[in-house]
């Protein structure tokens, strides 16, 4: 048998890696898939809480998180596609002004 | 034994996975790596006897939301992106933050004790499937968070629509 443990220790690894790459990376896109990296770090946790407190309602959030990661990564995507149609960069540090 | 090693497998190849995706120059290798990545996560959650759960993994994430990130990726034509600095200039900040964060969980987890355990055990579940279960579950306990995550769903698809669309002239 796996310790508890050992799951949360990989979420938590997996957590600081998505943190590590949305603030360090200059792309957007990649910035985005950095927040889907910790969406599956915190899921990773919440299945693993599930099974070994025997309890369903791990799974339960699981099923939401995923629903507002797909709608998340929707308009995410979205925003990506308008903010290159005006500035033409997928660089977060050129974009440095509120006017559209 | 056996359980430790295969943990041991997707544990790594997680880790070593989700440092791929973050370092890679080149957008469309961190999309193939991440696609890897979500297979290995599914495992981990068949191995977790969610079975549902990494149905829809496979579903929703590899098989939808990768794909719209693939499909971005490649209509913005990120030429330049090959040949630009991947990083920041201060990028050792980020890395100090994310070092905090990981030993902060870390060592937090040491004094982390369980809860009770509920009434769902591993034997009941087997004998039920786990889609029968979480479905009564989600239909009855979790109905109305159920219909929030259709109007979520709803609204996402108009504001992408909304966002995405090209400007009238007027």
């Amino acid at each position: 048998m796996v310790p508890l443990d050992w799951y949360l220790a990989l979420s938590a690894a997996v957590f600081a890696i998505g943190v590590l790459g949305f603030l360090t990376r200059r792309n957007i896109i990649i910035m985005f898939m950095s927040v889907e990296l910790m969406l599956n770090a915190v899921n990773i946790s919440l299945i693993s809480f599930s099974h070994y407190l025997q309890d369903m309602r791990g799974q339960v959030f699981v099923f939401f998180v995923i629903t507002v990661a797909a709608a998340e990564a929707a308009i995410g995507l979205a925003l990506i596609i308008a903010l290159f149609r005006n500035k033409a960069t997928a660089h977060v540090d050129e974009m440095n002004e509120m006017k559209g | 034994m056996l359980p430790k090693l295969f943990f041991g497998y997707f544990a790594a190849v997680i880790v070593i996975l989700s440092l791929l995706v973050v370092t890679r120059r080149n957008p469309v290798h961190s999309v193939m790596w991440m696609l890897l990545l979500f297979f290995h996560v599914a495992g981990m959650y068949l191995f977790l006897n969610a079975e549902f759960i990494a149905a829809i993994q496979v579903i929703v994430y590899a098989g939808a939301i990768l794909v719209l990130f693939l499909f971005v990726v490649l209509l913005l034509n990120l030429r330049e992106e090959l040949k630009t600095e991947r990083f920041i200039t201060s990028w050792p900040a980020g890395l100090a933050v994310s070092f905090a964060i990981l030993v902060s969980i870390l060592s937090a987890l040491r004094s982390f004790l369980p809860g009770p355990v509920g009434s769902y055990t591993v034997e009941l579940v087997q004998k039920e499937t786990d889609t029968r279960v979480l479905g009564r579950v989600l239909y009855t306990q979790y109905l109305f968070p159920f219909e929030i995550a259709s109007l979520v769903l709803l609204i996402s698809i108009i504001g992408a629509i909304v966002l995405a669309k090209k400007r009238m002239r007027s």
